[in-house]
């Protein structure tokens, strides 16, 4: 049995410890929001906040998260209205839309640890969610917009 | 119940017809023109309509329903397009709000299944791709909207017993100039639905747009960042399984034996099972697919096929280089002009295997019954994938559903099949309902590439340095054959030759030869098509040929486009957008491109230096032409998005074969560009009133030509073959 928290409340699971978190996520808790797109460790489509800090879900095996905190994309925020979200909204930057959650949870875990990220900070962080849809210009502005506090919703 | 045609406008395209719907309300219907024509030589066009069958008019008008406007006031917009990141499902109902004089907030757009009249006739299917669906729906989508405006207004004056000319349509209302009095859609669409249909409509002019040409917040948006928008992976259906099929890596080879023993022992795989493409283990959850897969024996024959490698390949195509081949077009006497000109060049140019790489891999859920399918795709190819269903379950078409999710990237590989030929055939056999995941591994080594291609040019200058002759031997499979055999004549693949033919530039002595030269690799369409390839060889050669006459690139595009005036404009706005004629700074090189594809055109610079012995592209400018814009905002997303997908093309990854397999499984060995590694791409558009053209295949394949020119122009020696690779 595996106890953790997830989006704010308790969870208790009994899956083989070793399936990663993603899987756990998409087919046993129905929350599909958080992507599969190598399940090699180098796309990031699937990370998600463990105690804050982003992590590829795919390479993250479910007993990783005992007694730890986790935070997807439908947990983000209650009503969808998070700076980061809002943010994204207001400079259109999904295309396709797929890789938008590892971008959007790869974000919050920047804003989590920098809140007013440096360039080199952003880029450390957001080279690790590839988009294939090239949308990286405007993830740049919608993560200065949500990170400067005189511009938030909209 | 009355129903009527409109042959006004849509006559060349299809029939508008006019009809009730039950329980109040006006539907407008889409019939194909092969269906119509008998009623456009009949004087009374109600007499040859279809027998009106019984029953419910919404079941009878469903299969063809377009735009319907309800009683209670809901606009509904049937949906025929796949949304993939370009923004149709925002687009096109811009185009209906425009004339319908309704917001873009009260129209709801309802997923179309499949029928004849939501083919694209600019794709010959029920599809998208191509950059054809706004070109597609420009006159149609507002004629409609016309049409159902027009006679909203005439049902409120009825109503009123007033003149047409004082009733005023907006926010889905009739308005009585006087101030006093409106009407609703809602209330006005049974009686709408009842008065005859206007001969013609007049379509809003440009100065009265309120919708087109301004920047709308795109509707599936707020979905993609809440992550509930449902792609195909996210399909959930009671009593689902998961499956993942283990295929033969060598391509041709075919399974011979295989051992499930260990990977039914995984908790939770149900089965394993011999399917077309391979060995698939059904789990009950994606987890327990995959460990099963991994235990699971497959002996697969040949093994290997040292025959099958890039290098033979390319060998093979070399040898097309001389010989016979296709005349695709002749202007003039190319070798006479070559051998008369003043300076003669050469170059042979070379471009690999691509995959597309969407970011959601290849996947289908499928739930075959006795009594019908639902497939839950996320396709560009809704008529193909009902055919494909039809054909390996045997059910008629009507009880097979196309349900279209949102796509995780398309870019041409979502017009494919095979895909959903895995679900259908599992879930036949399974008698259940089941969701086919292709692993990122599958996704790269399994997918229809952009062919590896090789071109021979000659070009030859005159003593002005005009480039009077122009060469072009493009040699490379056929991508159409497979898909539309009937389409490749006199051994020419229109799909090979897109940009190369319709070179925009005015050369006197012009040939262009096609040979084909086929492999075992599956090839397919990918973003930009032909253009991808010729774009890059044929805009890299010109600036060889400047160089040659020691011309600015610029210059002489714009000397060779004197008729052209749109193109010359554009070039124009280049140069100063880009400062091209101003100073650089050292160590920077500066390359332009020019495209003209879809119905659009564009000119990018890109400035480009070497860092650590890697091309780093600084600076990117583009300016497009693409005819009057529906949503600017989208359109520019297109063009940034373009541009770096075709920068992966131009310095990171290949597709390449080694022993007959492909030897690339993931981001690791088929990088993409990285956040760090992105310029900002600078978009200017040019003011157009032309017809809208397409976008999404229109920077990809110039921004390779744009950077190869760069690196040129700072090293001295030309670039002919991607991914640009610096000794
Ligand atoms: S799916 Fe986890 S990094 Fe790609
Ligand atoms: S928006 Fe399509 S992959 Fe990023």
């Amino acid at each position: 049995m595996i106890t953790f928290t997830l989006n704010g409340e308790p969870r208790e699971l009994d899956l083989d410890p070793n399936q990663p978190l993603l899987w756990v996520l998409r087919d046993h808790l129905g929350l599909t929001g958080t992507k599969y797109g190598c399940g090699q460790g180098e796309c990031g489509a699937c990370i998600v906040l463990l105690d804050n800090e982003p992590v590829n879900a795919c390479s993250t095996p479910l007993a990783a998260v005992r007694e730890r905190s986790v935070t997807t994309i439908e947990g983000l925020s209650r009503d969808g209205r998070h700076p980061l979200q809002l943010a994204w909204i207001i400079e259109e930057v999904p295309q396709c839309g797929y890789c938008q959650s590892g971008q959007i949870m790869m974000a919050a875990g920047l804003l989590a640890k920098h809140p007013r990220p440096t360039e080199e900070q952003i880029d450390a962080a957001m080279s690790q969610v590839l988009c294939r849809c090239g949308t990286y210009g405007r993830i740049r502005r919608a993560i200065h917009r949500a990170a400067s506090p005189e511009v938030k919703g909209g | 119940m009355a129903e009527r045609m409109s042959g006004s406008g849509l006559s060349r395209r299809a029939w508008l017809k006019v009809g009730a719907l039950m329980g109040g309300g006006l539907v407008l219907s889409l019939v194909l023109p092969s269906h119509a024509e008998p009623v456009a030589e009949a004087p009374d066009a109600d007499s040859e309509g279809p027998a009106p069958p019984v029953g419910d008019v919404n079941a009878r008008v469903a299969p063809n329903a377009w735009i319907r406007i309800h009683g209670d006031g809901r606009i509904q917009l049937t949906l025929a397009r796949s949304e993939m990141g370009q923004g149709v499902m925002t687009s096109l109902p811009m185009l209906l709000a425009e004339e319908l004089e309704v917001g873009l907030d009260q129209i709801q757009i309802e997923p179309a299944g499949v029928a004849p009249v939501y083919g694209n006739p600019l794709l010959g299917e029920q599809a998208t791709g191509g950059g054809t669906s706004t070109r597609e729906a420009w006159d149609k989508l507002r004629e409609a909207g016309a049409v159902a405006r027009v006679l909203m207004i005439s049902a409120a004056a009825a109503i009123w017993g007033v003149p047409e000319s004082e009733c005023r349509a907006r926010r889905a209302s009739v308005h009585h100039v006087d101030g006093t009095r409106s009407l609703s859609y809602g209330e006005l669409a049974s009686r709408a639905s009842e008065l005859p249909v206007p001969p013609t409509v007049a379509l809003k002019t440009k100065g009265d747009w309120t919708l087109i040409g301004t920047s709308q917040r795109r509707l599936d948006t707020p979905g993609k960042v809440r992550g509930t928008a449902g792609f195909g992976l996210d399909t959930r259906l009671p009593g689902m399984l998961f499956a993942t099929i283990e295929r033969c890596p060598v391509i041709g080879s075919r399974v011979e034996s295989w051992r499930a023993g260990a990977a039914k022992a995984v908790p939770g795989v149900v089965d394993v099972l011999a399917v077309r493409h391979g060995i698939a283990v059904v789990a009950d959850s994606t987890w327990a697919a995959l460990v099963g897969r991994e235990r699971l024996v497959v002996e697969c024959r040949p093994k290997s096929d040292p025959g099958l490698d890039s290098e033979r390949l390319r060998a093979r195509l070399r040898a097309g280089l001389t010989g016979r081949a296709a005349v695709a077009l002749k202007e003039g006497d190319v070798s006479l002009a070559l051998a008369s000109s003043a300076q003669a060049i050469e170059a042979v140019y070379a471009l690999p295997f691509q995959a597309h790489a969407c970011m959601e891999p290849m996947n289908c859920t499928a739930d075959v019954r006795p009594d019908g399918c639902d497939i839950h795709v996320p396709t560009q190819a809704q008529s193909a994938a009902l055919e494909t269903a039809r054909r390996v379950t045997g059910l008629p078409s009507e009880r097979i559903a196309v349900h279209t999710t949102f796509l995780g990237g398309g870019y041409g590989r979502r017009r494919e099949q095979d895909f959903v030929l895995d679900a259908v055939e599992l879930s036949m056999m399974l008698k259940r309902p089941v969701q086919v995941i292709w692993t990122r591994e599958d996704d790269l080594q399994h997918d229809y590439y952009r062919p590896m291609t090789l071109h021979r040019l000659r070009g030859g200058l005159d003593a002005e340095g005009h480039p009077s002759a122009w060469f072009h031997r493009i040699v490379g499979p056929s991508v159409l054959s497979r898909r539309d055999p009937a389409r490749v004549r006199d051994g020419l693949d229109p799909l090979m030759l897109g940009g190369a033919a319709e070179l925009p530039y005015r050369i006197p002595h012009r040939r262009l030869e096609y040979r084909r030269s086929d492999s075992p690799v599956s090839v397919g369409l990918w973003r930009g098509e032909g253009y991808s390839h010729n774009c890059f060889v044929t805009e890299c050669f010109l600036d060889e040929l400047a160089r040659a006459a020691g011309q600015d690139p610029l210059v002489m595009r714009q000397r060779l486009l004197a008729e052209s005036p749109r193109h010359r404009r554009l070039l124009e706005r280049i140069a100063e957008r880009s400062a091209w004629h101003g100073p650089l700074t050292a160590g920077v090189g500066r390359g332009l491109a020019l495209i003209e594809a879809f119905g659009s055109l564009l000119a990018v610079v890109a400035e480009v230096s070497v860092e650590a012995g890697r091309p780093s592209v600084r600076r990117v400018v583009c300016v497009v032409d693409s005819g009057q814009l529906v949503n600017p905002d989208a359109v520019r997303a297109q063009i940034e998005g373009g541009v770096v997908f075709g920068l992966s093309a131009t310095l990171k990854g290949e597709i390449t074969l080694r022993d007959g397999r492909v030897e690339q499984s993931g981001f690791g060995d088929y990088p993409l560009p990285r956040f760090d590694e992105m310029p900002e791409v600078e978009v200017t558009f040019m003011e157009s009133d032309e017809a809208p053209g397409g976008v999404s295949g229109l920077a990809t394949p110039a921004i390779a030509p744009a950077v190869a020119n760069a690196l040129s122009a700072l090293q001295g020696t030309p670039i002919r073959s991607l991914p640009i690779r610096l000794a």
